[in-house]
């Protein structure tokens, strides 16, 4: 049996193990046995992504596993990376879980207190479930089985989802937000689906890459508009991002890192796999579309996590930003696929996938520290928070790498992805060949896209980190704040040793996504010579005079840091002493400025794209109205993308409901005639079209 | 724009010539060579010492080519100058200030006020001259002293 | 060690050296120009260096409930202002570290500082701090597109987005330079320079009133050797800004050997061109008055808007 057919076997049966666990064991061993499972589980699928990414494939076909079709498995460097990342999230979400879930002071009786509803069976179970079913999504090799396959993913993470829903009103609504968007998904995915493989003739993957050239366009774009409106509900593209702020917030932490950095990739996973695998590319409108489309979440994305005070719905954004950078390096491979350069083609999807694995390292990492922060404190709210420095010291440290990397500076490991993404997007007019206008127009915007949303970012990590963890606690739920335990912070050591390695070693990703993009031939051709070379330590481009090395920028930096810091002797010791108040002895932790204060500059720069909402409410004494009771000050800033577009749309869907109700009155006689009808209408349907 | 140049170049230089120095000073401010921050703290003052100060530090007079600043923050000082007779308010936050401030650190008493309380001592509202509160390295005489005698004394801490 | 190899080494070595010792100098030089045209004498050109010395000697201190950010701040914002005055072609376009010398990552660098001083100030604790960070990355998240769209411009024409190729396609044809494109840019340019360097009409570097501050506001807490480091900080980060401006759009005199002659002009010739640059920054700044903080964006996006004509103009022109 070969390494992959072994890693595969022990991926499912860790999963089975842990399934099992969750929902016999008891209560005092569940958290460890499943949470162990759980890594084991992502440790097989990382071992089998790794052998892909190495260039070892399967395929597998077990007719008789699915009832009326056949479960087939094939893996391949594509699937490979997405493997990576899913196992990789899953091992230390896997670790982390254990101590997570096993909270000393939550006992099962009080569903009142935050934490509980973690350790319970369903929960428990759907852990090892979710996980092994995200694993399976990327080697799904039909129809059939990617749809069990997703939709069994869609379901244990909407159960993971509400694990709390005891304990808080909203994890019911973000259950309802996450189940409507991501079954209005999977429907939009199916019928894509069901339409190329109906005029394919057959839906095993290797069947409609092979018959999709001979494919209309018209039903090539149809494919192609369905599939990318279900995988970009997944992946949390604007307009369709707004289930993540709600899911990724209220759902246990281990498992917002899950959904986050793996689950939400594997959209991309989709449209990489269906647009330009099997379809094999298409006409540059479609590299258009997701460039704009990723170009807008982008921003968007960014500027709500900038102007967001709960630290999980600024991450949560924050992935909708991060997801749209991803979008637009695939939008643009798109578009010069389709013009012919491919060179630049293979550049730029080598940047996208590369920030994929980034960012699921950033983002496990991020998550993973604010769950132990809302465990230990019992706050998400970043207004209430600081002093965590002092009170947690590894958790912060962990957090400024995390906010490091995720703000994309140097030596981080976003600063790569992003500067790989940079490189194709402004070597896009000096390639060789004719360049188009349409890009001469959109690459201009597509830089300008990606550094607002580069200085943003930036912004918005100083933000979540400084006012987070930094100076004095605002609130003494912060002020007694203590630190995880070991597993917890093993999980976060591991995830940001992901972070270190690929900051400093990028360069060892060149081979593995040279071979990734020998898989899309249609998008960069038999690309002989890789995208992305160089030696150890320095970063390459292909056809494009450009180099970087990340390691030396590291090593540069550590150096000129000793040098300052030994140089010029202290001659005098520091001193402590209190903090300067200009003279003043009130100095109290009410005046540090806050995560709202801090975003108010740019909220204001940007009202018109966020519309704060203030409300000043003043109370005047009784006696005079001179003499002033009380002033409330309320300041919100609401997702204006989603206030506008989705009412309409549930008062649409449920006025739709009501109409349809008339239908329903109870009466058998009328059930039995409405399925005369439509037997009577298929039958004439078959009829005419035999 | 072009008004203000002309006005610069009509203008030229207003700074008087630089009196020669005075005997060394006793203190030559040996760590601080050349280079003293100054943080102006009123204790109380009529204002009338802020005015000179002002003027010291104004193009005519212009302290600052001795190496003197006026800085925004006692962290950033090297040398506290204090005003007026010390004020009970003002008694704990000038404390403060001298907290504040990194050693090696001077400060000076600017004014008959600020040196033995001048026509306020005794006053309900005072606490005592600046030397009662913190240790007083320079003392500045006059009601209000001139700007001539602020930049001598400041050159003393200077060096310059 | 092969000659070249030791000749690049001690090129790096020259220029790192010049820039250090120099940046206090420029910081003098600018202040002397302001006095001079204010009618002042001035404290003379070695100043900055004399409060340097003169802080280096006294305590640092740590206010309470602080903690390393605000410690370490200071030392990666020297550290990182150092490692782009160590791999940018000032001297020569052939220095061994050019490879790590990509537009992109230096601009980076210089944001990691700005970061890194902006977690100090909201590491104190204080109003201020917060408020000076606050607007701080407001300004930096603003001027990055800017930067990054002259940038673009300025690496279309060459395809390459590495300095020492800048530079030398600078050179090779100058016609470029005055271009409409390469003329956008450079406004660009020095608008973000003055945004990103604190300087008039976006900050005011010598203001003591603490509700206008940006730059200052941060710093407020530092002391001693901190404030020394911080202080030295700033003016590195002028002189390898006006320095990278000096030879992307002004590119002659640089070296493009590593033989010990040119290298030398070239030295000479970078210094001549930054303390030039920079004395009429400071020239320029007698005009003007700081904007209000809420119409700095508008210069930015001004500036933006440049950055894409640039870059327009590079490939309808071409």
């Amino acid at each position: 049996m070969s390494l992959l057919g072994a890693a595969l076997s022990l991926m499912i049966g860790a999963a089975s193990v842990g399934v099992t666990a969750g929902l016999l064991a008891p209560v005092t061993v569940r958290a460890g046995l499943v949470g162990a499972m759980t890594a084991v589980t992502g440790l097989g699928g990382a071992v089998v992504g790794a052998a892909a990414l190495a260039g070892h494939r399967l395929v597998l076909d077990l007719p008789h596993l699915l009832p009326l079709s056949r479960l087939v498995i094939s893996v391949d460097p594509l699937s490979g990376v997405f493997l990576l990342i899913v196992g990789g999230t899953a091992i230390a979400a896997g670790v982390y879980a254990v101590g997570y879930s096993s909270h000393p002071d939550h006992g099962p009786g009080d569903p009142t207190e935050p934490g509980h509803g973690v350790a319970s069976r369903t929960s428990q179970a759907a852990l090892p479930a979710f996980v092994a079913a995200m694993l399976l999504v990327p080697i799904a090799a039909n129809v059939t089985t990617f749809l069990v396959f997703w939709e069994l993913m869609a379901l244990a993470s909407l159960v993971l989802v509400l694990a709390e829903h005891r304990a808080r009103a909203e994890v019911r609504e973000a259950g309802i937000w996450y189940a409507a968007m991501t079954h209005a998904g999977l429907v939009v995915i199916l019928l894509g689906l069901v339409v190329f493989a109906g005029a394919a003739g057959g839906e095993s993957f290797a069947a409609m890459r092979l018959a999709a050239p001979e494919l209309s366009p018209a039903t090539r774009s149809i494919v192609f508009c369905l599939t990318f409106a279900g995988f970009a509900s997944k992946a949390g593209v604007v307009p369709l991002h707004v289930w993540l702020p709600r899911a990724h917030p209220e759902a246990p932490s281990h498992v917002s890192a899950l959904m986050s950095s793996a689950m939400v990739t594997l959209g991309l996973y989709g449209i990489l796999r269906v647009a330009f695998d099997l379809l094999g590319g298409g006409p540059s409108w479609w590299g258009v579309l997701m460039l704009v489309v990723g170009a807008l979440s982008a921003v968007y994305g960014v500027l709500q996590a900038f102007v967001a005070t709960d630290l999980k719905r600024l991450l949560a954004y924050s992935t909708t930003e991060n997801v749209g950078l991803m979008l637009v390096g695939v939008g643009a491979a798109g578009l010069f696929g389709a013009d012919g350069n491919r060179t630049l083609a293979g550049l730029l999807l080598a940047a996208a996938l590369l920030h994929a694995v980034n960012h699921a390292a950033f983002k496990t990492l991020l998550f993973l520290v604010a769950g132990s922060v809302l465990r230990s404190t019992g706050l998400r709210d970043l207004d209430r928070m600081g002093g965590l420095v002092a009170r947690m010291p590894l958790t912060t440290a962990l957090a400024a790498v995390g906010a490091l990397c995720a703000a994309a500076l140097p030596p981080g490991n976003g600063f790569v992805s992003e500067w790989l993404l940079l490189q194709g997007l402004t070597h896009s007019l000096s390639a060789q060949g004719s360049v188009h206008v349409l890009t001469a127009v959109l690459m201009p915007l597509a830089v300008g896209v990606v550094a607002l949303t580069a200085g943003l970012g930036v912004a918005t990590f100083v933000k979540a980190f400084g006012v987070g963890f930094l100076a004095r606690a605002r609130s003494p739920e912060a002020g007694h704040a203590v630190e995880s335990p070991r597993t917890m912070t093993a999980g976060m050591v591991f995830a940001a040793a992901g972070c270190a390695a690929l900051a400093v070693a990028p360069t060892l990703a060149a081979g593995p996504l040279t071979r990734i993009i020998a898989t899309l031939p249609s998008l960069t051709g038999r690309a002989e010579s890789p995208p992305v070379g160089g030696d150890a330590i320095t970063l390459r481009l292909a056809g494009i005079q450009g180099s970087m090395s990340p390691a030396l920028i590291a090593l540069g930096l550590a150096v000129a840091a000793a040098v300052v810091a030994i140089a010029p002797r202290h001659r005098r010791a520091r001193r402590p002493a209190p903090i300067w108040g200009c003279g003043g002895n009130r100095l109290n932790p009410r005046m540090e400025y806050t995560a709202t204060s801090f975003a108010e500059p740019l909220t204001r720069v940007f009202d018109d794209v966020l519309h704060p909402e203030e409300d000043v409410d003043v109370t005047h004494h009784r006696e005079s109205r001179y003499l002033i009771e009380s002033v409330q000050f309320r300041h919100r800033v609401d997702d204006r993308i989603e206030a506008r577009l989705y009412p309409p749309l549930i008062a649409a869907v449920s006025g739709w409901g009501r109409y349809a109700r008339r239908a329903q009155n109870g009466s058998v006689h009328r059930y039995l005639g409405y399925g005369f009808v439509g037997l009577l209408l298929v039958l004439v349907v078959v009829g005419v079209s035999a | 724009m072009v008004s203000l140049l002309g006005k610069i170049l009509r203008t030229g230089r207003v700074a008087e010539p630089a009196p020669s120095r005075a005997a060394p000073a006793p203190d030559q401010a040996g760590p601080l060579g050349g280079s003293v921050q100054v943080r102006h703290v009123d204790a109380g003052s009529c204002n009338g010492c802020e005015l000179e100060l002002v003027a010291a530090f104004s193009p005519v007079y212009d302290a600052e080519r001795y190496g003197v600043r006026l800085v925004a923050s006692p962290r950033h000082a090297d040398a506290l100058v204090v005003t007026g007779p010390v004020t009970r308010n003002m008694a704990d936050p000038l404390r403060k200030t001298y907290e504040a401030t990194p050693a090696p650190k001077r400060v000076v008493a600017l004014g008959d006020c600020a040196c033995d309380c001048g026509v306020f001592a005794g006053a309900y509202g005072v606490e005592g001259a600046v030397g009662d509160v913190v240790p007083v390295d320079v003392e500045i005489r006059g009601c209000p002293p001139p700007p001539e005698v602020i930049v001598a004394a400041l050159r003393g801490l200077t060096g310059r | 060690m092969s000659a070249p190899a030791a000749m690049g080494a001690l090129a790096v070595a020259v220029q790192l050296g010049t820039v250090v010792a120099g940046a206090p100098l420029l910081v003098g030089v600018m202040r002397q120009v302001r006095a001079r045209m204010e009618g002042r004498v001035g404290p003379g050109v070695t100043q900055p260096w004399r409060d340097l010395h003169k802080l280096a000697g006294k305590e640092s201190i740590s206010p309470d409930g602080t903690s390393w950010v605000f410690r370490s701040a200071p030392t990666v914002l020297v550290a990182s202002s150092l490692l782009i005055a160590a791999v940018a072609p000032y001297v020569s376009t052939i220095l061994p570290l050019d490879p790590t010398a990509d537009l992109f990552a230096v601009v980076a660098l210089l944001l990691l500082g700005t970061g890194a001083l902006a977690l100090a100030g909201l590491d104190t604790g204080t109003a201020f701090g917060g408020m000076g960070a606050s607007r701080a990355m407001t300004v930096a998240a603003l001027a990055e597109p800017t930067i990054l769209m002259a940038g673009f411009a300025l690496s279309a024409r060459v395809g390459s987005s590495n300095l020492g190729a800048l530079v030398e396609g600078s050179l090779r044809s100058p016609t470029i330079v005055v271009s409409p494109a390469g003329l956008l840019a450079a406004v660009a340019l020095a608008v973000v320079i003055a945004a990103e360097t604190g300087r008039l009409p976006v900050d005011n570097p010598s203001t003591h009133l603490e509700l206008t501050m940006i730059h200052e506001a941060m710093v407020l807490e530092y002391a001693g050797r901190d404030l020394a480091l911080v202080e030295l900080a700033s003016a590195l980060r002028l002189t390898v800004l006006l320095g990278l401006w000096a030879n992307l759009f002004l590119p002659w005199g640089v070296a493009t050997t590593l033989h010990p002659g040119a290298l030398a002009i070239g030295l000479i010739v970078i210094a001549a061109k930054v303390l030039l640059l920079g004395a009429a920054l400071a020239a320029g700044e007698v005009f003007l008055a700081k904007w209000r903080l809420f119409r700095v964006p508008e210069l930015l996006a001004g500036s933006f808007v440049f950055g894409v004509l640039a870059v327009t103009v590079s490939f309808f022109l071409a």
